[in-house]
């Protein structure tokens, strides 16, 4: 059966895993088009989902963070200010105050302490944002800069300003700051897992997570080969809701490769339409 | 002049630390007036730029000497920007380190080693 369009009740699902490589950015990029949900990459360190959406019409801007700015003349080296940082952003030379851009947070404690008034703050560019579309869809994404080392200014700018949903949140593995500050802009999530040992042990600490948050979920086993037990015996242990499976086929791995859509295979388009189906009942009546 | 030693305990027969930014203490001798004191590192538990926090309590210490087995990147630029000179030794304990150098036997870091090293 079909899903209608936008009958889902929710604003932003956020898709995520624990482990890399389960198949977040495929789960996320076919149920888009099937649910006919925005795709927002939130995986900014490495956003991929434009590879299989392939949107047009897109436009960009960059992402800024403040960073602070000594002024030296001023400056009477008392080192409040590096006392201060948390970050360990600020070094006094005992000649000069030195700023790590790339520790700081821009939380500008610094400033309130400096009583000589040296210190102020310039934008600094660290990533981009870009919107676009496909069909019905927005697509946007995050792309953090080369060599920056903190995603979530990113991710928050991207979010913060998100279509009227549903949006589908393609998040970063794991669950570092990246996945959590995705995740607490989320209504619900969709745990992306596979058969291994590895997908168990990691999927229990992105569980974990979205128990912690409050968040209704539902769990996905991607490469389903029929075989892995130990995962079902963890969800009835857990009481967790399966939304579905995605069958392991050699067929898949090459569509992916190419930057096609698993769902135009019929046996996966049938796949993600019961997992469309189940998305709706589970995400909306908790 | 005062040399700091990375260490684990706070007395100079403890063993070395080789790591510099989340080393426990920096043992503080002075060569006038013997050893003075074992002072904690506060970058050890840092969540980042640890070779920062600990290369500012050495600058603030006026240490000149650093006696320790490697130094990332960050921490390595500041201890040259502020001249203090940083041997690398492979000791047991802080007083062999200590000993070493007073002989002469220690050479001089002449480049940093990978960042986030301290923390396997």
């Amino acid at each position: 059966m079909a899903v209608k369009e936008n009958e889902v009740g929710f604003m932003n699902i956020a898709v995520l895993s624990g482990k890399g490589g389960t198949g977040k950015t495929t789960v996320a990029v076919n149920l888009a088009e099937i649910l006919t949900a925005n795709y927002l990459d939130c995986d900014v360190e490495e956003p991929n989902g434009f590879i299989f959406l392939k949107p047009s019409e897109i436009t960009s801007r960059d992402v800024h963070v403040l960073s602070p700015v000594i002024d030296q003349e001023q400056c009477n080296l008392c080192g409040e200010c590096t006392e201060t940082c948390q970050f360990n952003a600020l070094f006094n030379t005992k000649k000069e105050i030195l700023v790590f851009e790339k520790l700081c947070h821009s939380c500008q404690a610094c400033s309130l302490v400096c009583r000589p008034e040296a210190l102020s703050f310039q934008e600094r560019k660290i990533g981009v944002l870009e919107k676009g579309k496909k069909e019905k869809i927005q697509c946007w994404r995050g792309i953090l800069d080369v060599g920056e080392p903190m995603a979530v200014p990113v991710i928050r700018e991207l979010l913060k300003d998100a279509p009227s949903g549903p949006n589908l949140l393609d998040c970063s593995p794991g669950t570092s700051c990246n996945a959590v500050n995705s995740l607490r802009f989320a209504q619900g999530a969709i745990l992306v897992t596979e058969p291994s040992a590895f997908g168990l042990h990691d999927l229990k600490m992105a569980v974990k997570l979205v128990q912690g948050l409050k968040l209704p979920f539902g769990i996905i086993i991607n490469k389903w080969h029929g075989e892995g037990s130990f995962l079902e015996e963890y969800f009835k242990e857990e009481k967790i809701n399966v939304l579905g499976q995605i069958p392991y086929d050699r067929k898949a791995a090459e569509k992916y490769s190419r930057g096609g859509m698993l769902k135009d295979i019929p046996v996966y388009r049938e796949a993600f339409h019961k997992i469309a189906e189940r998305v709706r009942e589970v995400l909306k009546c908790n | 002049m005062k040399i700091a030693i990375t260490g684990y305990g706070q007395e100079l027969k403890d063993n070395h630390d080789p790591r510099f930014g989340r080393c426990t203490y920096f043992l503080i001798y002075d060569t006038e007036q013997g050893f003075l004191k074992a002072l904690e590192n506060k970058g050890q538990l840092s969540e980042g730029g640890a070779g920062i926090a600990a290369a500012q309590q050495i600058i603030d210490e006026d240490v000149q000497v650093v006696l320790t087995g490697n130094m990332g990147p960050n921490a390595y630029n500041l201890m040259e920007k502020s001249g203090v000179k940083v041997y690398r030794c492979k000791t047991n304990s802080c007083q062999e380190a200590l000993e070493l150098y007073q002989d002469g036997k220690l050479s001089e870091l002449n480049e940093a080693g990978p960042s986030h090293a301290g923390m396997k």
